[in-house]
């Protein structure tokens, strides 16, 4: 005889379409050309990166696009020792909070090259692209940031990013 | 300047396990051996499905004292559901049932594959059964008129 069931499977989906605002859809077509495009607040006079409609401090619009380099600094990191679902990366790895140069603002990117004990905070780190042709409307165009050969940022620098 | 809007799917998915617990493992472990198991309460009544817990005493029940109510029963409502979505039992309209089974006092929630015109409250409806059954839900593939 079979076992008793103790367990079962209850499987959610949700199916939506995503129609992205004024301020994603600059970042995504800035993205899909290869570019990094932040917006600055007119009042606080921070740049947003990825963009946003609106300054959250301030409760100002934005109007002002700003591009950005492809170079920036960790500000903070996380270092993940459990996978989760559709994640195929090797364990641990560090996802860093990076405050690319000419922003105020972190984006989560996987961090590549950099042991889990070597990561600090302040690493110089590059944007790395996947190959031209596969670019898209995303953020996963960028497949990971790298270690720049550069000194430390001072934490002057991104203090209030973190 | 016009451009073209920006659209794209966004399918967001939750694949969790639940434990199911004494006694609904035991009902579903029923429904696989094609048993419809129920409760009969502190008050007489048989409750089908069995709750975890007796709604007159608060005690916990224990599932090695459920009984078998019958595969056959009787609508007590219903709603016609004309726009099937995905993960429905089926996919052309169907009805959506509260089924008090033979020898149960409390109705059961299912699929009802009949007719529309076919269907009313007090009409005598029978589990048909799911070819291959896992011990789930789905071991009833719906009722069907009797």
């Amino acid at each position: 005889m079979s076992e008793p069931i103790t367990g079962i499977t209850t499987p959610i989906r949700m199916e939506y379409r995503y129609t992205p605002g004024t301020a994603t859809s600059l970042f995504l077509r800035a993205m899909k050309e290869g570019r990094f495009e932040g917006r600055r607040c007119p009042s606080c006079q921070k740049v947003y990166f990825p963009p946003r409609g609106g300054c959250s401090m301030c409760g100002v619009e934005f109007a002002e696009s700003v591009p950005l380099k492809n170079t920036g600094t960790i500000a903070t990191y996380t270092v993940v020792n459990v996978n989760f679902a559709n994640r195929t990366v090797d364990l641990p790895y560090v996802v860093a909070e990076v405050k690319f140069d000419g922003a105020d603002v972190t984006t989560s990117l996987l961090l590549k090259g950099v042991g889990v004990d070597e990561v600090r905070q302040g690493m110089r780190v590059e944007a790395k692209w996947i190959p031209e042709d596969e670019w898209d409307f995303s953020l996963a165009n960028i497949s990971h940031v790298e270690a720049l050969d550069e000194p430390d940022a001072p934490l002057e620098s991104y203090k209030d990013a973190i | 300047m016009s451009e073209e809007v920006l659209s794209a799917p966004h399918i967001m998915e939750f694949p969790y396990t639940r434990s199911t617990g004494p006694v609904v493992g035991a009902f579903l472990t029923g429904l696989r051996d094609q048993k419809v198991l129920g409760y009969q309460a502190s008050d007489g009544r048989v409750m089908c499905p069995p709750p975890e817990f007796d709604a007159g005493t608060n005690a916990p029940v224990d599932a090695a004292g459920l009984v078998e109510v019958g595969a056959e029963g009787v609508v007590t409502s219903w709603s016609w559901n004309p726009v099937p979505r995905d993960g429905n039992p089926f996919d052309r309209p169907f009805a959506w049932a509260l089924v008090k089974l033979d020898g149960a006092d409390s109705s059961i929630l299912h699929a009802l594959d009949a007719d529309r015109g076919a269907i009313s409250t007090g009409m005598r409806v029978k589990v048909r059964w799911a070819e291959e059954r896992v011990g789930f839900i789905n071991d009833i593939a719906c009722f069907e008129p009797a």
